[in-house]
């Protein structure tokens, strides 16, 4: 792993990025969260003066890249853009979702403000769809209790599945135990169950009809549930996503036309 | 149903509940994500010079919607 002025020439989201996911001595953390949230506070608070920035190839999206170092564990974090969705209606949400999709890092931390839950949930719902190693921060938690909001983290973790740190980022609180807490997901020693999200009857059973496929066409590298979903959705840029990064997937590229394929029917079975 | 509106018509100042939405596709997406599901109380804060975007406030955050956008919700005025 370099951080050097050359990193932002190379491809970030893509089989050539600058980021070694193949050495087992270097997890790959992504930050996530809604813009405001603190995000870039946690960042600069874990990585110091060791972090680079630049462009997501060929974006003009900036992407901030740094390194840690717990418990004689090497760690990047990847500040993902700052986005409401995953949904993949601007190129921000595009550059996060293809990072924690194809890129796959080791955690997501999904930085939420705990003054704004409700909304921010939205966005850490769909990153638990796509993979359950999140970790959610709930931060400007001096915010909340200002407001007079008490944030339940005990009963949010329950709920989520996932575990929750509760942080006020500005003051370093809460982040030794952030930073703890990941240590403990990227190496299994906690196993988050996200929550599954169970939606109408129809879509649920189109969804039995078609996840069994592509979980043959996609194995264990994306979740199959979830890329159903974005089918039904008609979600015509995460096709066009996974065509792109084929060459990680070469088993899929066969079968492309057949999901494109679901995508079309689907799409006009629901919504048409 | 009775009294729904379209949100670009809710006057400033008052407050509406969301009913439907027109749109599908992505701009449906977008709607949802911005919180706007059916049930949702929405109020319109302020409307730009020209009278467009305007500024709704949902669900603890001020987002401005274009015309295109608010015409094609559904909202019932409370
Ligand atoms: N009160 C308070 N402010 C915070 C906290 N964390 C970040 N901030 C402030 O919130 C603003 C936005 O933070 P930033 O890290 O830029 O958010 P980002 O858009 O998510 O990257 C900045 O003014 C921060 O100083 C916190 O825990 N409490
Ligand atoms: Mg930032």
């Amino acid at each position: 792993m370099k951080l050097t002025h050359r990193s932002s020439e190379k491809k970030v989201n893509g089989r050539n990025n600058n980021i070694d996911f193949s050495d087992p001595n270097i997890k790959i953390i992504a930050l996530a969260g809604n813009p405001n949230t603190g995000k870039s506070t946690v960042f600069n608070s874990l990585t110091g003066l060791n972090q680079h920035t630049g462009n997501w190839a060929g974006k003009t999206v900036t992407h901030a890249k740094g390194s840690f170092y717990y418990r004689n564990q090497h760690y990047v974090l990847v500040d993902l853009p700052g986005t409401y969705s995953l949904l993949a209606n601007s190129v921000e949400e595009q550059v996060a979702r293809d990072f924690i999709c194809f890129n796959q890092p080791h955690a997501t931390i999904v930085v939420l403000d705990a003054t704004c839950l409700e909304r921010n949930l939205n966005l850490a719902l769909q990153i638990m769809e796509i993979t359950p190693h999140v970790i959610i921060c709930i931060n400007l938690l001096d915010e909340a209790q200002r407001k007079g909001y008490f944030i339940d983290l005990n009963s949010l973790n329950i709920q989520l599945g996932v575990p929750v740190v509760g942080t006020i980022a500005r003051e370093g609180k809460g982040l030794e135990h952030l930073k703890d807490i990941t240590y403990q997901v990227v190496n299994n020693l906690i196993t988050p169950k996200p929550a599954k999200l169970i939606y109408s009857s129809d879509i649920e059973r189109t969804l039995e009809k078609i996840t069994p496929q592509l979980e043959k066409l996609l194995g264990e590298r994306i979740n199959a549930r979830w890329v159903g979903l974005r089918l039904i959705d008609g979600d015509q840029s995460l096709l066009n996503a996974i065509y792109e990064h084929i060459d990680t997937f070469p088993e899929l590229k066969k079968e492309s036309e057949v999901l494109k394929h679901y995508g079309e029917t689907k799409q006009s079975n629901i919504l048409g | 149903m009775e009294h729904e509106l379209h949100l670009c018509d809710l006057p400033v100042g008052s407050i509406g509940k969301v009913t439907r939405l027109l749109a599908i596709g992505l701009p449906r997406r977008r709607m949802l994500d911005l919180g706007l599901i059916p049930g949702t109380k929405i109020e319109c804060v302020r409307r730009s010079p020209l009278g467009d975007p305007t500024a709704f406030h949902i669900r603890g955050a001020i987002i401005a919607l274009r015309y295109e956008e608010s015409q094609q919700i559904l909202i019932k005025p409370l």
